[in-house]
Parts: structure tokens; C-alpha cells; sequence
């Protein structure tokens, strides 16, 4: 079943979706890219209904993109997740709302902070030090309230991930094979291999 | 409003002795619809039985709450659907921890739940699922292994009391028996830990987690089991493992009740206030388990030295 994860440490925010696409009991892919790239600093895991996700997540990336095209500046991850929930808020007052969920990792460059956004499909949002969606987060979240760091290197900030990654892999029956891992820092976003 | 309330839960006062009096004179059994007419109906005279129904708008919506209705209409009793148990072996010995809070749909029904159910010195069970099964089950379990005991000149093993158990509520099976049990203990052959549940399902193993806290609770649980654990640390671990479920999950929480199994039987280690260890940690005295506590002072950000001093 769909999973995703992010956690900050000193300095970065480490985002990881699995990858596999399913349809009912059939896997249509393996390596899906769930995690979109915002802006220079800001990532977008997203998971749940099937079409809705990547529709939402195309609007909002082409969105970002034009509030910086148009303000020769980026939106700072506070403002960029403020105005996605909002777009989230509002679809779920139409006749057919947008049924995704969000995780915003961004690093914010002013300030010197990374910032991370929990964000459902009911447009609830709340910033935290670690996130998960899925079936996943049933087992991932005990462990981060007992292991996560804020002031962890990106290397313990892999380590504890990939505990994350081996307790699901462990424990729950259907399990997402591969993971597409993100970072966000100072320096920008890059893809990692675990 | 609020007296009104009051009067009529009150065991004392004008109104309780009139209700009390009220009750010797009528037979409640029968409600007044056939009062006054006997209409040829002898063995009716008292009217026709009824049941006492919940004083609320919708008797049956609200009843529903509480029962297994929706699941199987067959089988229309049960509560006591949320709750974290967990057993592990290790080098030590077995360590059983679990909560102690009783739900009833929404409601917290009782925080002070006694879910390890001592079978005998050497044996213990613990309850998930419905708590009337486990325990008249598990209590009807520990005379067997007692004539076992009688008749063999030998205590009976995990192995086989856990097998007792199995036969038993599968022979029950479909009929709405509820219960989700590890089986702990100590005997010939060691440390032991089986789960058995009104499925049939029995498994031996080393490490197991029952109920709706579960999955957060194999979280803390997994990433900190060894073989090797020490008794103290192997203790914590179950300990930390129940705070972390009574934490996330809703329907467990209240207290943890440990205990830990060695060659010479159980012995009770504790009972813990899971707000206390997330505030104060276990012993009342260190940092606490919450992870605002863990992880107080320490920040993300991380600015360049020329900016920090700015």
C-alpha cells in the first residue's frame, strides 16, 4: 500500500515515497516519481486517489512556478504550503474534491530552517518534525517518536529512514517495494539512493 | 437540571427512599400495558414482561454502539475492542507488558484493567479482543493444566497448555468467540511465548504484539529487540514499547502492567502511569519518554556562522 515518509534533521529535510503504482490487486509500475520538485527548495510527496494525485500535483507545481515567473522570486515554504492547503481547503468544498495527501518539505533560505507540512486530504495541515502517510505511518510514527533527531546528521538522518523503511518492510503484509529518496537543503534538492 | 441528575442516581434522601419503596410494592418485570384487566389472560396477570431499555431517544442506535452487531447479527455482545499487548523472549527469560484501558465504542470504560491473566506460578495469558472470553477461558485453561499436573506427577508445557487453549475456542469457532492471547511461561524447554487466537490461529515465536496499538507498538519494539537484552533493558523495552502505543493509538493507554517470567515462574515488575512516563519517565525521577521532552532545545535550522552571530 501506498507510503511515504519525511524527515527533517540539522539543516535538511529527507522526503521518500514508494514507488509502485497499483490498480486494485495489480502492480501497473515500480518506479513511479511521487515526489515532485516544487521549487528550487521545496518538495511534494503525494499519495491517494488514483488520477486526483497527479492532476493536483501538476496544477501546483505549474502554480509555484508561476507565482515565480511572475515575482522573479520563490515562494518560502510557509507561504507555499499556506497556499496549497488552501487549494486543497477549497477543492473539498466542490463537487468533486481532490482526495490527496500531502507531505511539503522545503528548506527555507532566509531563515536558515527547513520546514516540513503534514498536510490530508481534508485540508488539514500541521508542521512537524517528521511525517507519514499510509499504512505505513501505523508503524513508522512510534518508531520517529522514539528515534528522530532534529539535529541529526544526513547520514544518522538516512539511518533512522531506513529503520522506517525495514519496520514496514517487516511488518505490514503488502509491502512497497522500492523507495524514491529525496533531500532538500541550502544547496537545493537531490535524488538519493539508499 | 443537574439535581434531577443527581436525585435519580442517589441511594440516599426522600426521593431514593420512595423509589426504594416503589420497588418492594411493583414487580418491574412487568410493565402497566394489561394494568387493571385481567381479560381472562390468568397467567398474565401482572401484565405482559418487558425489558428495561436505555433512557435515550433511540434505545437500539445507541446499544449498537457496543455490540458486534454490524460484524456478525449472529453474535450481538461484545466490547473491549481496543488495546496493546505484547510478549517477547529473550536470553532472560519472556517479558509480558500491556495496557490497561477498557473501551466501549467511543467510551473509556475502565483505566485500570487487568489484562495479564495469571494462570498459574509459571504461567500467564494475556488479554486482547473480549475480555470475558479471555478471562473465563484462560481461568478454565489454568484448572487443566492443574489436573494436568495432578494426573501426569508434571507441570504442563507452554507448548501444550497454549494447545489446550487452541482446541478449545476452535471448537467454538464461528459461534462469536472473541480473543486475541499470547500464552507465556517458562518449562522444560525455556522461555516460551505462543499466540492464540478464536480463529484457531496458534504460533510459536519469540516476539509478539496483540491488538489496536499493535503496529505502534512492534514500531518501538522491533528496531529494539535483541537476544542478548539484559533484564533491566529488556524490561524497558516492553515498557517503552507499551508507552509508545498508549501514546498513538486511542483505544490503549491508562497504565502498563509488566511482568517477567525466569526459570522460578512470573514475578510482577510494576505498574506504570503512562502520562507519567511520557512527562517523568517510569520511575517519576528521569526525563520522560515525550518526545517534546527528547527533544527540547534541540533545532533544524542551521544558519551560517556569520548569520547565527548576526
Amino acid at each position: 500500500m501506498e507510503t511515504s515518509f519525511a524527515i527533517t534533521g540539522k539543516g535538511y529535510i529527507i522526503v521518500a515515497a514508494d514507488t509502485t503504482a497499483a490498480r486494485s490487486i495489480v502492480k501497473m509500475k515500480t518506479d513511479e516519481d511521487k515526489i515532485k520538485t516544487l521549487s528550487p527548495h521545496l518538495l511534494m510527496a503525494y499519495s491517494g486517489e488514483p488520477g486526483d494525485t497527479i492532476q493536483f500535483a501538476e496544477y501546483i507545481e505549474r502554480n509555484i512556478r508561476l507565482y515565480q515567473i511572475r515575482n522573479n522570486y520563490p515562494l518560502r515554504p510557509p507561504a507555499a504550503a499556506s497556499w496549497i492547503r488552501r487549494s486543497l481547503a477549497e477543492s473539498l468544498r466542490s463537487r468533486k474534491p481532490y482526495a490527496v495527501n500531502l507531505l511539503l518539505g522545503g528548506y527555507d533560505t532566509t531563515t536558515y530552517t527547513p520546514h516540513l507540512y503534514w498536510v490530508d486530504y481534508l485540508g488539514t495541515m500541521t508542521e512537524v518534525p517528521f511525517g507519514a502517510h499510509g499504512y505505513g505511518s501505523y508503524f513508522a510514527l512510534s518508531l520517529l517518536d522514539r528515534y528522530h533527531d532534529p539535529e541529526a546528521s544526513l547520514e544518522e538522518g538516512i539511518v533512522t529512514l531506513k529503520r522506517c523503511i525495514d519496520e514496514v518492510a517487516k511488518r505490514l503484509v503488502v509491502t512497497p517495494g522500492k523507495y524514491k529518496v529525496k533531500v532538500v537543503d541550502k544547496d537545493g534538492i537531490r535524488e538519493i539512493e539508499l | 437540571m443537574m439535581n434531577s441528575f443527581a436525585d435519580r442516581f442517589s441511594t440516599t434522601g426522600p426521593i431514593a427512599e420512595l423509589r426504594k419503596a416503589q420497588a418492594n410494592v411493583e414487580d418491574d418485570q412487568f410493565s402497566d400495558a394489561a394494568w387493571g384487566s385481567e381479560a381472562g389472560f390468568g397467567s398474565l396477570a401482572k401484565g405482559v414482561p418487558a425489558f428495561t431499555v436505555p433512557n435515550v431517544p433511540d434505545p437500539s442506535a445507541f446499544l449498537r454502539l457496543h455490540t458486534d452487531d454490524h460484524a456478525d447479527p449472529n453474535c450481538r455482545i461484545k466490547i473491549q475492542h481496543g488495546t496493546t499487548t505484547l510478549a517477547f523472549r529473550f536470553q532472560g527469560g519472556v517479558i509480558v507488558a500491556v495496557d490497561s484501558r477498557a473501551t466501549a465504542g467511543s467510551y473509556v470504560a475502565s483505566g485500570t484493567v487487568k489484562k495479564v491473566i495469571e494462570i498459574n506460578p509459571y504461567l500467564l495469558g494475556t488479554m486482547a479482543g473480549g475480555a470475558a472470553d479471555c478471562q473465563f477461558w484462560e481461568t478454565y485453561l489454568g484448572m487443566h493444566c492443574r489436573l494436568h499436573e495432578l494426573r501426569q506427577r508434571e507441570r504442563i508445557s507452554v507448548s501444550a497448555a497454549s494447545k489446550y487453549l487452541s482446541n478449545l475456542v476452535y471448537s467454538y469457532k464461528g459461534m462469536g468467540l472473541s480473543m486475541g492471547t499470547m500464552i507465556c511461561g517458562w518449562d522444560k524447554t525455556g522461555p516460551a511465548v505462543f499466540y492464540v487466537d478464536s480463529d484457531g490461529t496458534r504460533l510459536k515465536g519469540d516476539l509478539f504484539s496483540v491488538g489496536s496499538g499493535s503496529t505502534f507498538a512492534y514500531g518501538v519494539l522491533d528496531q529494539g529487540y535483541r537476544w542478548d537484552l539484559t533484564d533491566e533493558e529488556a524490561q524497558e523495552l516492553g515498557r517503552r514499547s507499551i508507552y509508545a502505543a498508549g501514546h498513538r493509538d486511542a483505544f490503549s493507554g491508562n497504565t502498563c502492567n509488566l511482568y517477567h517470567v525466569k526459570e522460578d515462574g512470573w514475578r510482577f515488575i510494576g505498574n506504570y502511569d503512562i502520562s507519567q512516563m511520557h512527562y517523568e519517565g517510569p520511575t517519576g525521577t528521569g526525563t520522560g519518554y515525550g518526545y517534546d521532552l527528547r527533544v527540547e532545545g534541540r533545532t533544524s535550522a542551521n544558519p551560517p556562522p556569520a548569520a547565527a552571530a548576526a
